[in-house]
């Protein structure tokens, strides 16, 4: 299934592997940020009764 | 309807949530069967070998990089003329995936250079100028962190953004402005003659799709946040002097 990638093995998957990892590590920063400011959020809008009703 | 009811925050937030899923879905769709494609289902290239797989993500990171920017400079050209909050936020929310993107470009770019060129680094024109716009992207989210009001650090950023701008159209069109470099031209090209192979052409166009969808993604999502993290500081601020 691996396809034959020759004397250029370590160029092609050292490309794919870095891309993966910082497109995963944004796409991890992004989610935890969005978990961390919305949990924070939903605490002060149940303690001050102001609701966004953003969805 | 207009395009300026977005403009406000609960009306982007209804309809962002509701847009996220299906663009969440067609990102994975789109980057998922175009890498696989790309990566074990494209010969090698008859000069360049199996490092032509690299083009899957090269290519388009490169130009999301410069397409980041160029969005980054719509939104806050919007906010420095009409003032819109959302749009500063897009952009604020947009430059760390811009940024990654210009990473993944260096990066991978780098490791294609290398066994073609003989060196991972030129002082090329583009490679260059893409460099000079990672530090712009890194000196954008540095101001947005360093300025404590946020209206004055969306002005601040937007003119940084309008200044970068000329970074962004360089690193597009230095190949064409400058002659001498080791890059080549575009890989994408409506004359047929300075396309890529048809058999390298349709994975590097669905990589292309996957790649602006993966940016919408984490926009949407990332401006989100900002919203969020926005109301979370009024709130604390109206507690505070309550």
């Amino acid at each position: 299934m691996m396809p034959d990638l020759g004397k250029y093995a370590f160029a092609v998957l050292a490309s794919y592997g870095l891309s993966i990892a910082l497109i995963a590590g944004l796409l991890a920063l992004s989610f935890w940020q969005r978990l961390r400011v919305k949990r924070a959020l939903d605490e002060v809008e149940a303690r001050t009764g102001r609701g966004t009703g953003d969805g | 309807m207009s395009i300026w009811e977005y403009a406000n925050p609960k009306k982007f937030m209804q309809t962002s949530a509701w847009a996220l899923p299906w663009v969440l879905g067609a990102t994975v769709l789109c980057l998922g069967v175009g890498l696989v494609w790309g990566f074990f289902f494209t010969p090698d290239d008859y000069k360049q070998g199996s490092t032509v797989k690299i083009i899957y993500i090269h290519v388009p990171a490169a130009m999301m990089a410069i397409n980041a920017w160029v969005m980054m400079l719509a939104a806050s050209l919007i906010w420095i003329v009409r003032r819109h909050h959302v749009s500063a936020l897009a952009a604020k929310a947009a430059a760390p995936v811009g940024l990654t993107f210009t990473l993944i470009a260096l990066v991978t770019g780098a490791f294609w250079g290398q066994p073609m060129w003989g060196t991972w680094w030129a002082w090329d024109p583009r490679l260059t100028s893409f460099l000079i716009l990672g530090l712009f992207y890194l000196g954008y989210i540095a101001l947005w962190s360093a300025v404590d009001n946020p209206d004055t650090a969306a002005d601040l950023t937007g003119v940084l953004c309008i200044v970068g701008s000329v970074f962004a159209v360089l690193s597009r069109y230095a190949v064409n402005f400058w002659s001498q470099g080791l890059h080549q031209g575009a890989s994408l090209s409506l004359d047929k003659k300075e396309n890529v192979s048809d058999v390298f052409w349709l994975p590097l166009v669905i990589c292309i799709a996957g790649f602006v969808l993966l940016f919408l993604t984490l926009v949407l999502m990332r401006t989100r946040t900002e919203i969020r993290a926005r109301r979370l500081a009024a709130l604390l601020a109206r507690e505070r002097l309550a």
